[in-house]
């Protein structure tokens, strides 16, 4: 072991204001700093996430400034810090979880699904659970087993769970305060093969947009796309191609998964006509079948093709030097729009 | 040392005793002075609970072949470790039980009727935590450990720990049994309260039987001797004796109030009853055990000590005989007036805020129910 010196962290980072350009994973870190400087009672819990500041580097340079006590190095335990978590918010503290890896959330499951989801509806309204679940998910950065899953629609389907997922950096900065705010458990989807992607991030923006609506991000008329967290990037880089044959895509970003802004959706499509869903999860029982199911039952006379899936397949996520052909890709969500268009 | 050295984890060796099984008082070194102001009065107060929280278990089984509860569980030969450990709560500590706290929850002043709610299936928990530092019941078997230890977490941020102040110190229970110590879930809160110093109490009831699994399908040594290896002092208590788990309890809440950490309570003890009113332990145990335990009876105990003493006159003993038949009398009445709650009602709280999905399910559902001609959700409604 070799002792090294380092000039000592600032006490308190110089403030950030206006808009920056960031990168994904960055624009969480100002959420957090900005969430822990507001509310003396959040606090920070993960594996690794003090000194090392995260495998990601999500939570950067914040034990420094805001101590161990509020960005807290936990046992290698993800059932431990989500059950500690719970029992911290029935003591008046607002907990965000980070779970390294999406493929690692599974020890905490019971904790999330048959404590935290259910706690607010066992007390009858009695007890609130602020917890915010940070979970970097999805794949596409060469990992090795377990690194590159997408196991949002497990969690979704778990009633007292809101379930969210930003696609761009100005919207994890938003999104990253609203759900510390939340009185309600949020689970926290970060697209990690976009950390690195940079976007204009206004820090002085007031975070007030909901947890709960879906948003156009392209306008089009001929195929609703329907994305959220990675794959928004893809669908409009697939509209950016499409636009150039003749056939306007509109984009719609999710953004929540629980509750599921079936609205947002429904207008679109009344509008298209035509629906393809995109996701990185596997597209068996998935997010795509519910989006498929209920645009059917509201727009079914307007629809011109069948409501078609682009997702993973029925497989364990597979090894890293074939995970592109298992991810959904521009070509495949423009095969989607041509079986569409053609139907 | 060959494994065949070592203690199993039904061994009486190592209890910590105040009362033998003969109710008579054996001095301990130790734990004497964490008893010593115990008056007669206390103890017939620790007697009298012990006693209607057994009439309390045998109203409520009955409730239960009456058709009035779904489910019961009964608290019955474990009233010691559980009125001796809940006697040495302060106010402001906080306990998380499992589901067979209902002598703990008698000492923290909850109305016994309202455990009975879960039972009857009306609702989840019907009491709130705030009241009486009793959270709710949990049945996913040792998750409640993880609460207590960051329920302990937040007192330590709270500064309430340590000031030196007996109003203001604050401990956290979690009662648990023998089976749940072989879940990661409380596994994974001895570490982090070891790690955190947490002023967290780890009451682990080993009544020896996890539905029909002995605690020898658990563990190999006594339960109370894996806490050491997490950095957790650790007792082992006789858990029918009352005095020694107000004693051993007492001694654990100081450590956790001054500061000094986490403790692990064994309280070995014995499941008189069947594990729930849907259990018939005649299949798995026998006639024999039974009787060998209802002989060390913890109520018997504390009694003869108390005739020993000449302190139990026949005026008290009167009294609570009374008062232990009004108590039946209120549980009988109070859980056949409880309603039904309205069919619409299992959409509320789902969230703390609105959540559109659940909104329009709720919409839908309503409409419905109003469609029929007789809308009405009252007795009789049963579609």
């Amino acid at each position: 072991m070799t002792t090294t010196t380092s000039a000592p962290a600032p006490a308190v980072a110089p403030e950030l204001t206006g808009t920056q350009r960031l990168t994904f994973a960055k624009a969480i870190t100002l959420g957090l700093r900005r969430a822990l400087a507001d509310d003396p009672n959040v606090l920070l819990m993960g594996e690794d996430i003090g000194k090392l500041g995260g495998v990601f580097r999500v939570t950067d340079g914040l034990q420094a400034e805001f101590g161990a006590k509020r960005v807290v190095d936990t046992p290698l335990a993800e059932s431990g810090i989500v059950g500690t978590a719970i029992g911290l918010a029935l003591r008046g503290y607002r907990s965000v979880c980070e779970i390294q890896f999406d493929g690692f959330i599974f020890p905490a499951f019971d904790q999330i699904t048959t404590q935290l989801a259910k706690m607010h509806y066992r007390s009858q309204g009695r007890l609130t659970l602020p917890v915010v679940i940070r979970v970097p998910y999805g794949g596409g950065i060469g990992a090795i087993e377990h690194h590159s899953e997408s196991p949002e629609a497990l969690f979704a389907h778990t009633a007292g769970l809101r379930i969210v997922t930003p696609s761009s950096p100005a919207q994890a900065y938003q999104m990253i305060q609203e759900a510390v705010r939340s009185p309600d458990p949020v689970l926290f989807f970060e697209p990690k093969g976009r950390y690195w992607e940079k976007g204009d991030v206004d820090l002085d923006a007031p975070a007030a947009n909901g947890l709960d609506r879906a948003r156009i991000v392209r306008a089009g008329t001929d195929v609703t796309v329907v994305a959220y967290g990675p794959t928004v990037q893809t669908a409009l880089k697939a509209a950016d191609t499409a636009a150039a044959e003749g056939t306007s895509i509109e984009v719609v970003d999710l953004r929540a998964l629980s509750p599921l802004d079936t609205a947002t959706v429904a207008e679109s499509v009344r509008k298209t006509g035509r629906c393809i869903v995109v996701h990185e999860a596997p597209v068996l029982y998935g997010t795509g079948a519910e989006v498929a199911a209920r645009v059917t039952e509201e727009c079914f006379f307007h629809l011109q093709a069948p409501v078609l899936r682009v997702g993973g397949f029925h497989t364990p996520y597979p090894v890293a030097k074939i995970e592109h052909d298992y991810l959904p890709s521009v070509d495949r969500v423009l095969d989607a729009v041509d079986r569409s268009l053609a139907f | 040392m060959s494994s065949n050295d070592t203690p199993g984890p039904l061994t009486t060796d190592g209890l910590v005793q105040l009362l033998d099984h003969e109710g008579r008082r054996v001095p301990h070194p130790r734990y004497d002075a964490l008893v010593a102001h115990l008056d007669a009065e206390t103890l017939r107060t620790m007697y009298r609970d012990m006693v209607l929280v057994r009439r309390f278990d045998t109203e409520a089984t009955a409730l239960q072949r009456q058709g009035e509860l779904a489910l019961y569980a009964q608290a019955l030969g474990q009233e010691a470790a559980q009125i001796g450990s809940g006697h040495a709560l302060a106010p402001q500590d906080h306990v998380f039980p499992s589901y067979r706290e209902h002598g703990v929850a008698h000492t923290r002043g909850l109305d016994l009727t309202d455990l009975l709610r879960l039972f009857r299936g009306i609702d989840h928990g019907g009491w709130d935590p705030a009241d009486h530092g009793f959270h709710l019941y949990t049945l996913v078997i040792g998750s409640h450990t993880l609460h207590a230890t960051g329920y302990a977490m937040g007192v330590q941020r709270d500064g309430a720990v340590g000031t030196g102040d007996p109003t203001r110190d604050t401990a956290v229970v979690t009662y648990f049994g023998d089976g749940a110590t072989s879940q990661g879930d409380v596994n994974e809160a001895l570490v982090f309260a070891a790690v955190n110093e947490a002023p967290v109490v780890f009451f682990c009831q080993n009544n020896q039987w996890a539905i029909s699994e002995p605690t020898t399908n658990q563990s190999r040594v006594p339960l109370a001797d894996r806490a050491p290896g997490f950095g957790i002092p650790s007792v082992r208590v006789d858990g029918n004796d009352v005095l020694a788990s107000y004693a051993v309890t007492q001694e654990a809440l100081q450590r956790a109030r001054s500061g000094g950490g986490p403790t692990f309570i064994e309280a070995f003890t014995y499941r008189m009853g069947a594990h729930t009113t849907s259990d018939d332990p005649s299949r798995y145990r026998s006639k024999e055990q039974e009787e060998h335990w209802r002989r060390r009876d913890p109520i018997d105990r504390l009694r003869t000590y108390l005739e020993q003493l000449g302190q139990l006159p026949t005026s008290f003993l009167d009294q609570l005989d009374a008062e232990a038949d009004a108590l039946g009398e209120h549980v009988r009445t109070t859980v056949r007036a409880m309603g039904r709650p309205s069919p619409a009602s299992m959409f509320e709280h789902v969230y703390a805020t609105p959540h559109s999905v659940v909104e329009s399910e709720r919409t839908w559902f309503e409409a419905y129910e109003s469609s029929f001609l007789d809308s009405t959700h009252g007795e009789g409604s049963h579609r």
